[in-house]
């Protein structure tokens, strides 16, 4: 399940990937507003593996958002790889998803026509990759996750846990620096959330990509080695925890 | 990324199967009744053009104000100095002098009293020379059923139908009762020679075919025609060609002061069909546009089905970062590929329908036992080089239009809430 390739080392580990200064986030609320976030300041490092943690409505999604160039702030700034979230266009907040950030749902999000192998092959696509390195790289991210021998099947005859491992691969196969999931794990059983987070683990350690996760569950949080905890959408705690 | 599209297209049928029958039917109607109509339209041209008006039509100036009404006290005279500078002048065309005229034909016993009688509508042609247009433009040797085709003076062709009706043999005699120009009673008798069928319904109920020249006698009007008619040799109707020499020649013939001076109209104008294929130009326009409205509709509605049950698909890609206008792009080829296919095959299913009944025709006498319109019982459907691109026009537009506007709806997707839309 070890990668073949190791195209980055875990060499820049303390650079800097994600920086937020004042982050903040309001929504209109009929005649009110509410602060999903408030004053968010955090910095991410290159290889962390990191979870948002916190009650519902503490701003975990909101912040995911964010990072991920799918929302930008009210105030604040919030940089991505050096880009200023708040300041991009549509088009250039796309292309930065596209090349750089990977993103894992609580439903897998399948495309249910395609096979697995399609699936992970699509970000490709996108990316413009010729076909032959294409088919080097899903079969490499397949491998990755384990469902190698599954590449022809269609993502209605897999299980939960196998079709979130799909996900997974569809998210790391162009190799981006960041991924984002957004509980990961609510649609899974114990043993297949254990899988799912080892196999990220393995990842995060082989190819040194950044992973947040914004979770309630507990059995993920076991897993991260930076827990932020989140309440009303300030940072109330910011703990490092012992790798597992 | 077309392949990528493409296997998405063929595996999920809703998406194209339906889409692409919608196309293909709306599509092959379009192209069946465009090649119908001109059909349709060609042949009514055509037997009018034969049996009435010609593609052009000298008469006099008072004639041509009554023509519905045959009205021989109006003819043209001294004719054969006109037919001929017709024909050293308009050299692209047939003319020839006809007569048409109304009567009793009345069929006699024995003793020469009366057995049948029944109303007749008549053309007087030229049919005693060999190299008379009449042969081809009246179809008469092949419309022969029984009898034989007039050889001399005093014979006459009848309609089988009528000549049924009647019950007269070839050789029979009969008696023609009409007026002469003059307007007195008018008795010629004639010898039956033959019974035709033209396969145009108002020539077959009534219609009688007789010489010129034994017309001119009966009468009364030496040298004298109620028409000339003049035929493109091609037995096309081009009408600005048409247009040109009846301008031509009304310039340099028609007194206006003069109710006996020659003028020439077009089929289209002494036909009354004028309004007629006005109306059959803007109908066949109209048709064309409520399929193209009612496809986009129907497609613009499957578009939207379609982007629902892809909400999920169109929400992740573009979370994982493609551009909001490649999606609806792709969104555009897809629909494309379906409305180019759709045309395709309903143009070839439409097509070749139409060529059948091209080849083997349809016959409509039988609903048309009461039409006066010079049209065949045996319409033709008759396909062009535009009937293989006409379906195309609704068949394309229709699913882009569709595509276009339920395409809306990814610009109006907001990228922030796409975590929680996947969620659920
Ligand atoms: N589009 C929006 N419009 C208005 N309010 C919003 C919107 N999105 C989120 N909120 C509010 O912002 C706050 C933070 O929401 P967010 O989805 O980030 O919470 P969360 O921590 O992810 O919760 P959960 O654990 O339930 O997913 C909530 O109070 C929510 O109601
Ligand atoms: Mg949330």
């Amino acid at each position: 399940m070890a990668p073949r390739t190791h195209s980055t080392t875990p060499e820049t580990k303390n650079s800097t990937l994600i920086r937020t200064e004042n982050l903040d986030k309001i929504y209109p609320l009929g005649l009110n507003t509410l602060k999903a976030l408030n004053h968010v300041n955090l910095s991410i490092s290159k290889g962390e593996f990191l979870g948002l943690v916190g009650p519902s409505g503490s701003g975990k999604t909101t912040l995911l958002n964010i990072i991920g160039s799918l929302d930008s702030p009210t105030s604040g700034s919030a940089e991505v790889l050096g880009r200023k979230i708040e300041s991009l266009s549509h088009n250039d907040a796309a292309r930065l998803r596209n090349k750089h950030i990977g993103f894992i749902f609580q439903t897998y999000n399948l495309l249910p026509v395609y096979t697995v192998f399609e699936n992970v092959e699509f970000p490709l696509l996108l990316l413009g990759i010729d076909s032959s390195l294409r088919k080097i790289r899903v079969m490499d991210a397949l491998e990755w996750v384990g469902l190698a021998d599954r590449a022809d099947s269609k993502p209605a005859q897999l299980s939960g846990g196998q079709s979130q491992r799909v996900a997974i691969a569809r998210a790391i196969v162009k190799r981006p620096e960041l991924v984002l999931a957004d509980e990961p794990t609510a649609n899974l059983d114990a043993e297949n959330s254990h899988h799912i987070m080892k196999t990220m683990q393995q990842l995060n350690k082989d190819l040194a990509t950044t992973f947040v996760f914004a979770t309630h569950d507990e059995k993920v949080i076991g897993y991260v080695r930076r827990k932020i905890s989140l309440v009303d959408g300030r940072i109330e705690k910011d703990e490092k925890q012992p790798r597992r | 990324m077309i392949n990528f599209l493409l296997k998405g297209l063929f595996r999920d049928r809703s998406r194209s199967l339906f889409p692409f029958l919608i196309v293909a039917a709306g599509v092959m109607l379009t192209v069946f009744l465009h090649a119908w109509l001109s059909g349709a339209l060609s042949s009514m041209i055509q037997s009018t053009a034969h049996y009435r008006t010609g593609h052009v039509c000298v008469m006099t100036k008072a004639y041509s104000e009554k023509a519905d009404q045959v009205p021989n006290d109006l003819a043209l005279l001294a004719i054969d100095t006109l037919v001929m500078s017709l024909r050293q002048r308009y050299t692209d065309l047939f003319w020839t002098p006809r007569i048409s005229f109304g009567g009793l034909l009345d069929i006699p016993d024995e003793k020469g009293e009366t057995k049948e009688q029944s109303p007749v509508s008549g053309i007087g042609v030229n049919l005693l020379s060999a190299d008379s247009p009449e042969w081809k433009m009246l179809n008469i040797r092949p419309a022969l059923v029984r009898g034989q085709l007039p050889s001399q003076h005093g014979e006459l062709l009848i309609a089988e139908e009528l000549a049924r009706k009647l019950h007269v043999q070839p050789g029979q005699k009969a008696t023609l009762i009409t007026s002469t120009m003059y307007g007195s009673m008018a008795y010629f008798n004639f010898t039956i020679a033959g019974t035709v069928r033209f396969g145009v319904g108002p020539m077959d109920r009534s219609a009688i075919i007789a010489d010129l020249a034994d017309m001119q006698q009966a009468m009364d009007m030496q040298q004298g025609a109620g028409e000339i008619v003049g035929f493109f040799k091609d037995d096309l109707y081009h009408e600005e060609r048409a247009n040109a020499i009846a301008r031509d020649f009304n310039v340099a013939n028609l007194k206006p002061s003069d109710k006996f001076s020659p003028i020439m109209g077009t089929l289209r104008t002494v036909s009354g069909l004028a309004d007629y294929l006005d109306y059959v130009g803007s109908f066949s326009g109209i048709i064309l546009t409520i399929f193209v409205v009612a496809m986009s509709i129907v497609l613009w509605n499957a578009g939207l089905t379609g982007s629902l049950r892809r909400y999920g698909e169109i929400g992740l890609r573009l979370a994982i970062g493609e551009e909001t206008g490649h999606v609806y792009r792709s969104m555009m080829v897809e629909s494309l590929m379906i409305g180019i296919a759709g045309s395709m095959a309903g143009t070839a299913i439409g097509v070749a329908i139409a060529y059948y009944l091209q080849v083997h025709g349809f016959d409509i006498g039988s609903m048309m036992k009461n039409s006066t319109m010079m049209i065949s019982d045996v319409i033709r459907a008759q396909v062009e080089p535009f009937t293989f691109v006409i379906g195309f026009l609704p068949g394309i537009l229709a699913t882009f239009l569709g595509a276009a506007i339920s395409g809306i709806g990814i610009y109006k997707r907001q990228t922030s809430q796409l975590f929680k839309e996947l969620e659920t």
